[in-house]
């Protein structure tokens, strides 16, 4: 029988990714960056530098490991960056408007993230609307409700426990990029190690096959949805502390980067595999890449050039490395 | 009283009438067969014993209770295993993964299940072994195996869990004769052990060959329902096409 003889390097690499999706090409591409800019600029390897990619990549790094989940299955959600900004405004609104106490505001963001996320599920699994139509949907729709609530302008003062989960550096380490770590590694034995994740993945993989095993599809969905919207409202926490005011127009185009982040960390665009620690990797490579910019003084429109030229070449070699390395 | 009773199932979809009152049995430790043209409806039949569809009308009784209204997952559950044409495999997943699929081992690790991936593998070994599959590792990603090394993993996962009745779709359409002599002998074998099968097939050879009951489907209706030593593959050919008038030797009745 032709048993398809495995080749030896795609045995390392499945070693080598744990049985995960880590691209041994995204450590590669983040270390040629990292050199790259270490040359170009004397003070990227400083410690305040290092700690000031970290701190910009854990807003959009929750919001990508939200999309991995998302992503895994087949789907996307495009509304990360305007449910971060609703969240954050109706946190802000909580205690600048109505004077409530600081955890309300806390519970606040994470509540509108994950009651924003449950309404695309429910609209995606209730509704038979792609997840694509509805997350752009509702990109514009939250983003207008977070205009709409905060009049259009910032809404300043959060407590000060609050704005120590954005501004804090317990040990010296920014308090975001702890909550970061804490996140991904829960997120990491989520995906990877639980029937929840698996599952993910496998509706990804063949959404036939996983319904006709007894996994219940429908409700899958809604979940992977809600989870997605919870990250952002978290990321919209994170985003709002650390500015220390509800923003509407917070996150502009960061579902560009989350998506972007998801797909440089190996997790396949088209459903089936998805990795955490891929995703924070790929995180990490658009942080550096965003700094390395500004370091270099480029202007702001730029980046965005950059950011998107990055996804497009990260599909391509995705589509390239599909070709060879899946029989279907 | 027989494992699987089927009474007056049926099923539309819009204005198509996929299911017209199906009628049928199956006893425990016998094979029948599903015959019938394409668009016949034996697998929104099929589909909608294993719940992924629900009947609009009718009952389908197994073991004793009804199944209608259970998801796929309780009717796995119940004793029912389906191995699918298009196989259902999760072709990333690894062979392991692909047999414990929907019944995944867990070890609880500070109050939180985790896939025991270990024990999968092991108990996944065993499962290849004893059926004799030609499987190089259970490790292996499902989709870089053969066509007949895929089916072999489709049903190492329906026979892993003690089914009662295996429902086959079209299990031999793809495979070599020689594969097929291997399909037919587990047919027998699962008999012999008091599992009942369900064959839905093309090749009246097959079916001829291992099963106790041929039922023919004709747009989405019941027309013949005979024990196979009561009827020839001419009767059934007719049935299929429908001109059971030029039969001679049909066996019903």
């Amino acid at each position: 029988m032709a048993s398809a003889t495995p080749a030896a390097p795609a045995s390392w690499r499945a070693r080598f990714a744990g049985g995960g999706a880590v691209r041994l090409e995204s450590l590669i591409v983040l270390a040629v960056l990292c050199a790259a800019m270490a040359m170009l600029s004397n003070v990227f390897l400083s410690v305040s530098n290092i700690l000031n990619i970290l701190l910009a990549t854990s807003v959009f790094g929750v919001l990508a490991i939200g999309q991995t989940f998302v992503i895994s299955s087949a789907g996307i959600d495009l509304s990360v960056g305007s449910i971060l900004a609703l969240a954050g405004v109706v946190g802000a609104m909580l205690t600048s408007s109505l004077d409530l106490p600081w955890w309300v505001c806390i519970l606040g963001c994470l509540a509108a993230g994950a009651a924003t996320g449950a309404l695309n599920g429910f609209l995606i699994t209730k509704g038979a609307i792609p997840p694509f139509i509805v997350t752009l949907g509702m990109l514009g729709v939250a983003r207008g409700l977070a205009l709409v609530l905060s009049n259009g302008v910032s809404i300043y003062g959060l407590p000060q426990e609050v704005v120590w989960l954005g501004q804090g550096r317990p040990f010296g380490v920014p308090t975001p990029v702890i909550i970061l770590l804490i996140v991904a590694l829960a997120a990491h034995v989520l995906l990877a190690h639980t029937r929840f994740g698996v599952y993910a993945q496998v509706i990804g993989d063949n959404e036939g096959a996983a319904r006709a095993m007894g996994v219940r599809v429908e409700r899958m969905k809604a979940l992977l949805y809600t989870l997605s919207g919870l990250l952002s409202g978290l990321a919209g926490l994170l985003f709002a502390a650390r500015i220390n005011s509800g923003e509407p127009t917070a996150g502009l185009n960061y579902e560009l980067t989350a998506i972007t982040a998801t797909i440089l960390g190996g997790t396949n665009l088209f459903g089936g595999r998805g990795s955490v620690v891929g995703t924070l990797i790929g995180a990490l490579i658009m942080g550096v890449l965003q700094n390395g910019l500004n370091l270099m003084a480029v202007r702001p429109f730029y980046q965005q050039i950059a950011i998107g030229a990055v996804l497009i070449l990260a599909v391509w070699l995705d589509r390239i490395n599909s070709r060879e390395g899946w029989r279907r | 009283m027989s494992l699987l009773e089927l009474k007056d199932v049926r099923k539309t979809f819009g204005a198509i009438e996929a299911l017209r009152g199906v009628s049928f049995s199956v006893e425990a430790g016998s094979a029948v067969a599903l015959v019938g043209d394409n668009g016949a409806g034996k697998s929104t039949l099929m589909k909608t014993i294993t719940g992924v569809y629900r009947p609009d009308g009718g009952e389908i009784r197994f073991d004793g209770a009804s199944i209608v209204g259970r998801d796929p997952g309780e009717i796995r559950e119940a004793g029912i295993e389906m191995i699918y044409q298009d196989l259902a495999l999760a072709r990333m997943r690894d062979v392991a993964s692909n047999i414990f699929l929907g019944r995944e081992l867990t070890r609880s690790v500070f109050g939180v299940k985790l896939i025991d991936t270990g024990r999968m593998r092991n108990e996944a070994e065993a499962m290849v072994a004893r059926l004799g599959a030609r499987i190089p590792s259970v490790t292996q990603t499902t989709g870089q195996l053969s066509g007949g090394q895929q089916q072999s993993v489709a049903i190492a996962r329906a026979l892993t869990f003690n089914p009662k009745l295996v429902i086959m779709d079209e299990p031999t359409a793809a495979l070599a004769v020689r594969e097929v002599e291997h399909v037919l002998d587990l047919i027998r074998t699962l008999k012999r052990g008091g599992i009942s099968v369900i064959l839905i097939s093309h090749r009246l050879t097959d079916v001829f060959s291992v099963c106790d009951r041929i039922v023919v489907l004709r747009q989405g209706a019941v027309i013949a329902d005979d024990a196979t030593r009561e009827t020839s593959m001419n009767a059934v050919v007719a049935h299929i096409v429908g001109a059971a008038d030029a039969t001679p030797h049909a066996g019903h009745q």
